[in-house]
């Protein structure tokens, strides 16, 4: 295995409770098992769910990666939902970053409460492509609720992210993953949404 | 966790590597009480306890749990204390009495620190306690060093008969990294009886010999393996970093292309500090960075060394080259190293203009407490002078800001809601005329409100007391507490009931469900009017635990978007805009509400609470 860049840095974000920390765990313990050197550092506040939050994965084949991804270093975005996507884009998108993100809004308290607004999608879905080499609009949380369950949105974009050509996983890497990880109902479902999310993907993304 | 499979490489977290450490350790005993970033050690302690030959628990409160460790220490056990920041100051009594006492088996405390506050109210650097009472201070900088030194500290606990406090920071606590596991030993250290004439005791006469222990530790750490170096043999510039500086810091160099004119020393033990070493490249460095999180801890020490010296040194560090405020991160420590170094900072590509909204903390969808919250700022409200309300720390502490409707005043530290409550309560009989209420959860009910609580009801403060009892420490991840009826190891015991707790103390007591949203309101009115010490228990589940607990939602709540009024309905948008449920979303489109059916949880309240009786629940089958 060649990783295209040493280290290889990955951000996942979305809001507390998508399943965002579980992909990150999932991606840095199989690439620990393939012998390469992983970091993960996640920011969770003290809100568990409806808060912000993003997890750092870093991979290197030398050296000893810390838990954070310096700012403009990320090669690849996962994003969970687009404000939360563009917010980590601005600060960690650099000059190779390629973004797979559901482009469903969860609308902040705050926006909901009139005292802020939420960027118009289109706007906030330009920036993002401006910040990318590549961006993929997979609508994970759709596919996830078509599979059966809303909370394989994180399989969905698992799915998509391992048709990347700089993902260190490849989709039957990723399957063999969740084959050990889940069982019976859950694994069919999971099974599912990762092939919806890969299918979005190769089709360029859908909105 | 228990594999004995020495050489094997795993992907640990920085609180499983603590654990794995502890075990290598053969340790005793574990005890704990439940605090971000370190909550999750003692629960994987717990869960294999048995199977190692040793105990843990989930102590009713940090003192609890350090004064325990003492006992065990005594029998020659190995014992485990772990605490948050807030817990080691809570313990700094036990602490500091210990210190002088010394130890027999080895006593190690992890004490987790939280720079930003990313889960907690404040940050706080555990560091001084360690100086202040005297004991050597460790500090891992990877997941590995996490895990070895754990076996460390207990040996040099042992060989000097002293307490020995491990920090760690959030980064390490809930990073991953790679860690090479060592052996298992067969079973844990032996215990032996106390013997008649055996004494660990906290007396003036002990402080002399607690400072020649600090003396002995200050000679070991010369040459301790927790202790790096690289770089030029004299340096003129020098780095040195504590925690998690040193992974940042070593990467910084390398971006920079500055790593061979810069002397870079990481530091594991970093009090007594290991003068020798530290001097051997401090005398020719003419610049020296600072690379340590929250307090300058390390820099005022090596600064005393330096003056000490007669060294003419600048200095950087927190303050100047770094923010006085705030984690340490790659980017704050990049462009430290540049203003040490003179490189240049790489450059950032440039972004667009569009605002974006910040995302605020909330209580969790169907939380019980944001019901309690919307009927305490009704009540409030319809006062004739508006209340005083005294915040505590729990989830509900958020009820400070937005999700709760900014229902309280102020809140200090655990436990202190009652006894501030006291203190106004008892001007309400000098002239002050408002209704004083306060608010604890049930885990900080045992932790630290009984003292309160018997000193309010005896003295009669009026004053009204909200147990939010939602049968679980929610906030760091539900672990059992005295009124679960569990412990840490997985045991069934007796739960302890508040309510004839709250009856032996001799306040009047009522118990309310927050849900039940017309009857909660008037009996916490009825409450509010009576003179003395009231407390009415709040009794709903904690939504997340529910949610672990069912297979699958038994209810559906929707909006009927023909019955909603939408924007020009007289209660101003209640369900989004102060209900404030992360389920209660709005439909822009339409104008109209809606409910969200990804994070909704089917409690139902907010279907009470629409006036045009737009929101509606279908109950489905249990699961």
């Amino acid at each position: 295995m060649k990783l295209k860049y040493d280290p290889l840095n990955i951000v996942v974000c979305g809001i507390g409770g998508q399943g965002n920390v579980l992909a990150a765990e999932t991606l840095g313990s199989a690439m620990c098992d393939r012998g390469c050197r992983v970091a993960v550092g996640e920011t969770y506040g003290a809100s568990q769910r409806g808060g912000s939050v993003m997890s750092h994965v870093r991979v290197s084949e030398t050296w000893d990666p810390s838990v954070l991804i310096p700012a403009g270093e990320a090669h690849i975005i996962i994003g969970f939902e687009p404000l939360e996507t563009l917010r980590i884009a601005r600060k960690y998108a650099g000059t190779d970053t390629v973004t797979v993100y559901d482009p469903r809004p969860v609308y902040p308290l705050g926006v909901l409460q009139g005292v802020q607004t939420y960027p118009s999608l289109e706007e906030l879905q330009a920036e993002i492509q401006q910040l990318s080499t590549l961006a993929l609009a997979i609508p994970a949380a759709d596919i996830a609720m078509e599979a059966g369950d809303s909370r394989a949105a994180n399989i969905a974009l698992l799915g998509a992210f391992s048709t990347l050509s700089a993902a260190p996983l490849s989709g039957e890497d990723l399957e063999k993953i969740l084959a050990q990880r889940f069982q019976g109902k859950v694994l069919e479902l999971n099974r599912n949404a990762f092939a919806m999310g890969r299918e979005a993907a190769k089709k360029g993304g859908a909105v | 966790m228990t594999a004995n499979a020495p050489g094997q490489v795993c992907l640990m977290q920085g609180n499983e590597a603590i654990v794995r450490g502890a075990v290598e350790a053969g340790i005793n005993f574990a005890a704990s009480y439940p605090g971000s970033p370190s909550s999750q050690v003692l629960g994987m302690l717990g869960k294999i306890a048995r199977e190692r030959g040793f105990y843990a628990e989930w102590s009713t409160n940090e003192v609890c749990a350090l004064q325990a460790c003492t006992g065990a220490s005594l029998a020659n056990g190995r014992a485990l204390c772990v605490v948050k920041q807030n817990g080691l100051l809570c313990v700094a009594d036990a602490l500091h009495c210990a210190a002088q006492a010394g130890v027999k088996g080895g006593l190690v405390i992890v004490s987790s620190d939280d720079p930003s506050a990313h889960s907690s109210t404040n940050e706080f650097d555990s560091r001084w306690q360690a100086m202040s009472a005297g004991i050597p201070l460790l500090e891992p900088t990877t997941m590995q060093e996490a895990k070895d030194m754990i076996p460390y500290a207990f040996e040099l606990s042992e060989k000097t008969g002293q307490l020995v406090l491990v920090r760690v920071t959030t980064r390490v606590c809930h990073g991953r990294g790679n860690v090479v596991l060592g052996p298992l030993p067969e079973k844990p250290r032996a215990l032996e009886r106390v013997r008649e004439w055996d004494r660990m005791v906290c007396v003036c006469y002990m402080h002399g010999p607690a400072l020649e222990k600090l003396e002995q530790l200050r000679q070991l750490f010369e040459n301790s393996p927790c202790n790096h170096y690289e770089g030029p043999e004299a340096p003129k510039k020098l780095i040195i970093a504590g925690g998690t500086g040193r992974l940042y810091g070593q990467e910084a160099l390398r971006r920079l292309g500055v790593d061979r004119d810069t002397g870079f020393m990481a530091l594991g033990t970093l009090w007594p500090l290991p003068e020798n070493y530290i001097l051997k490249r401090l005398r020719t460095a003419e610049e020296v960075l600072i690379l340590e999180e929250v307090d300058p801890f390390l820099e005022r020490a090596v600064q005393a060394l330096a003056g000490r010296e007669g060294l003419k040194i600048k200095f950087l560090g927190r303050g100047d080259a770094l923010p006085a405020v705030g984690e340490l991160d790659p980017d704050v420590v990049t462009s430290a190293i540049c203003r040490l170094t003179g490189a240049a900072l790489p450059e950032k590509k440039p972004t667009g203009e569009l605002e974006l909204p910040v995302r605020e903390m909330s209580f969790c969808a169907g939380c019980p407490h944001r019901a309690t919250f919307h009927l305490l700022k009704r009540a409030m409200r319809q006062e004739k002078h508006p209340g005083v309300v005294v915040g505590d720390i729990g989830c509900y502490f958020m009820a400070g800001q937005s999700a709760g409707q900014y229902a309280w005043q102020t809140c200090n530290c655990m436990g202190s809601g009652v006894n501030v409550a006291e203190g106004l309560g008892q001007l309400t009989n000098y002239g002050l005329d408002q209704k004083v209420v306060t608010m604890c959860g049930d885990s900080t009910f045992f932790h630290t409100i009984l003292p309160g609580l018997v000193n309010a009801t005896y003295h009669n403060a009026n004053m009204l007391l909200i147990v939010l009892d939602n049968s679980a420490t929610a906030m760091t991840g539900f672990q059992p507490h005295p009124g679960t009826g569990l412990t840490a190891m997985g045991d069934h015991v007796k739960p302890m009931d508040i309510s004839k707790i709250l009856d032996a103390v001799g306040c009047q007591v009522e118990v309310a469900d927050p849900f039940d949203v017309v009857e909660a309101e008037k009996t916490l009115r009825r409450m509010l009017d009576q003179p003395g010490m009231n407390v009415l228990i709040m009794r709903q589940p904690c939504a997340t635990l529910m949610a672990k607990e069912r297979s699958r939602k038994p209810v559906r709540v929707y909006v009927d978007q023909d019955v909603c009024v939408g924007d020009g309905c007289g209660c101003d948008k209640y369900c989004s805009r102060v209900w404030g449920c992360p389920g209660n979303t709005w439909d822009f489109k339409k104008n109209k509400a809606l409910i969200d059916p990804v994070t909704c949880v089917g409690c139902g309240v907010c279907a009470k609470l629409c006036p045009s009786g737009a929101i509606k629940v279908e109950r489905g089958e249990e699961a």
